[in-house]
């Protein structure tokens, strides 16, 4: 791609991308290391990940800051414009997945105080599956990948399933013995803040398509005069 | 950290259809089949066609030298009073070709008018700068002649500020104001299309933006084309823009469409100020 004839317009698009993918990488750590935390019961760690939601949250701060100068100073056009409308909404799904991840560890640390309910079989597989997708959605953000972000598209049912059957068969837990409600209730949660992530996933992924196509592929049902392609 | 380093990050869309020259279904108002320009041996404007629709305003832009300038006067025949110009194609105003020698060129642009970069106000009183045409058009009655001055200066926005002294001269008013005075003249022989050529180049925000507000307001009635360096313009006050590079258009749309995705890389890289 050709340079902007502006060099400090391209360093501040620069820079702007560098601050996202920062903030993509460190959500993602969250995401592990409070998984990790529930599943080898280790609550120091949960409190890191807990500690470590204020630099997301400055991250977001930063980025949007950013945006809004852009905006304001260098009246982005086209696949500019995209980018930066991008870099402002997929912002706020970070913040929101780095959030979750804390949720999942302020989970973590009450289920560790008490003996675990049951292995833990589906909530990993959820959790690689939701990471793998904030992964690949980040990816397709970097790489302008519009393929990738599809392929994002398409995970997001397999996490949805796994939290309906999860919830069913916690449900049997709770029912069988109501002293197992809280833990069950608590795992719950957990399976929801994975769902919840995919979710976020999935938006940053149909950011990513509008960014790299300009088409908007959100909400198909919700969308009358779309533009003609040419 | 992603598995890319940050420099093989590109910021480039993958290229898509180009979008056809007939913007939409709106009403043409003008229309161009295959226009060719050269001054002497040397194409100024390359095989261009489309279609200008009716009531709505149409922006040029493209860097310098991108014929978008030339092309605007071939619609009202300005290109004519240049030597070893040779045109070929067609353009039609509201169904009927300008370019035949059978054109009354100055009845065409009186139906076709136009406003240049410098406004170029006559050095006489405000008021016969506006009566001028109607006069040379044959208005005879004196209160013909001063209805139309109060309307054009009205529609251009600018009898508020003259309408207690029309009979000071021109030159005294601000550049602004001298702008809307060279409107207004030329609404006062009522065009139908209105050529507008970097109007506001040499005018401050405020005055621009009450030229581009003006814009708006008389596209109800004129269609307006417009040639702008000044990209926020044409983003601004257009409602469909074409790109032209080296004598080509290389694509015409909806403003919105055409600042937000652009069909093609070239338009892209001018638009976003890309080296190219």
């Amino acid at each position: 791609m050709t340079q902007h004839t502006s060099r400090h317009y391209e360093k501040d698009l620069q820079a702007l991308k560098e601050k996202i993918l920062l903030l993509g990488g460190k959500v993602e750590e969250m995401i592990a290391s409070a998984m990790k935390s529930l599943l080898s019961r280790d609550p120091a760690l949960a409190r890191r990940v807990i500690a470590s939601d204020r630099e997301v949250d400055s991250g977001e701060l930063e980025s949007d800051h950013l945006c809004l100068s852009l905006l304001a100073l260098r009246q982005p056009a086209a696949s500019d414009l995209r980018f930066i409308a991008t870099a402002l909404k997929i912002v706020t799904d970070l913040e929101r997945i780095g959030d979750l991840a804390v949720n999942i560890a302020e989970r973590s640390i009450e289920l560790n105080e008490e003996p675990p309910l049951k292995p833990y079989i589906d909530i990993p597989r959820m959790a690689a599956l939701a990471s793998s997708m904030v992964g690949r959605a980040l990816d397709a953000f970097v790489r302008r990948d519009p393929v990738l972000a599809r392929e994002v598209l398409g995970s997001d049912s397999a996490v949805d399933q796994l939290n309906v059957q999860l919830f069913r068969e916690l449900l049997t837990y709770m029912i069988e013995e109501p002293k197992n409600v809280t833990r069950a209730l608590r795992i719950t949660f957990i399976a929801k803040y994975l769902e919840r992530i995919a979710d976020h996933a999935t938006n940053i992924a149909q950011m990513v398509i509008f960014m790299t196509e300009g088409r908007d592929v959100r909400h198909p049902a919700a969308r009358v005069g779309e533009v003609e392609e040419g | 950290m992603r598995g890319l380093a940050l420099n093989e990050i590109s910021i480039a869309p993958p290229l898509r259809a180009r979008r056809p020259a007939t913007p939409s279904a709106q009403e043409p108002m003008i229309e161009i089949e295959r226009l060719c320009l050269f001054y002497g041996v040397k194409p100024a404007l390359k095989d261009i066609s489309m279609s200008i629709p009716k009531n709505r305003v149409t922006a040029f832009i493209g860097p310098s030298g991108c014929g978008k300038s030339s092309l605007l006067r071939c619609l009202n025949r300005m290109n004519d009073l240049i030597d070893g110009v040779k045109i070929t194609g067609a353009i039609r105003i509201a169904g009927a070709d300008i370019q035949g020698p059978a054109v009354d060129v100055t009845h065409l642009r009186k139906r076709v008018g136009m406003v240049f970069q410098k406004s170029n106000p006559f050095p006489k009183s405000i008021y016969d700068n506006v009566a001028y045409g109607p006069r040379i058009l044959g208005a005879r009655s004196r209160s013909e002649i001063e209805g139309m001055v109060e309307t054009s200066l009205r529609s251009a926005a600018l009898w508020d500020e003259v309408g207690d002294r029309l009979h000071e001269s021109a030159l005294r008013l601000s550049g602004g104001q001298q702008q809307r005075l060279c409107i207004a003249r030329a609404l006062a022989v009522e065009p139908e299309v209105l050529l507008m050529d970097e109007p506001c180049s040499a005018l401050d925000p405020i005055a621009t933006a009450k030229i581009e507000e003006l814009m708006d307001e008389l596209k109800v009635r004129y269609t307006i084309v417009v040639v702008t360096h000044n990209m926020q313009q044409a983003a601004r006050a257009s409602d469909y823009t074409g790109f032209l590079l080296l004598g080509e258009l290389i694509e015409f749309g909806s403003t919105p469409d055409l600042f937000t995705t652009p069909g093609d890389r070239r338009t892209e890289d001018y638009i976003t100020g890309r080296f190219g």
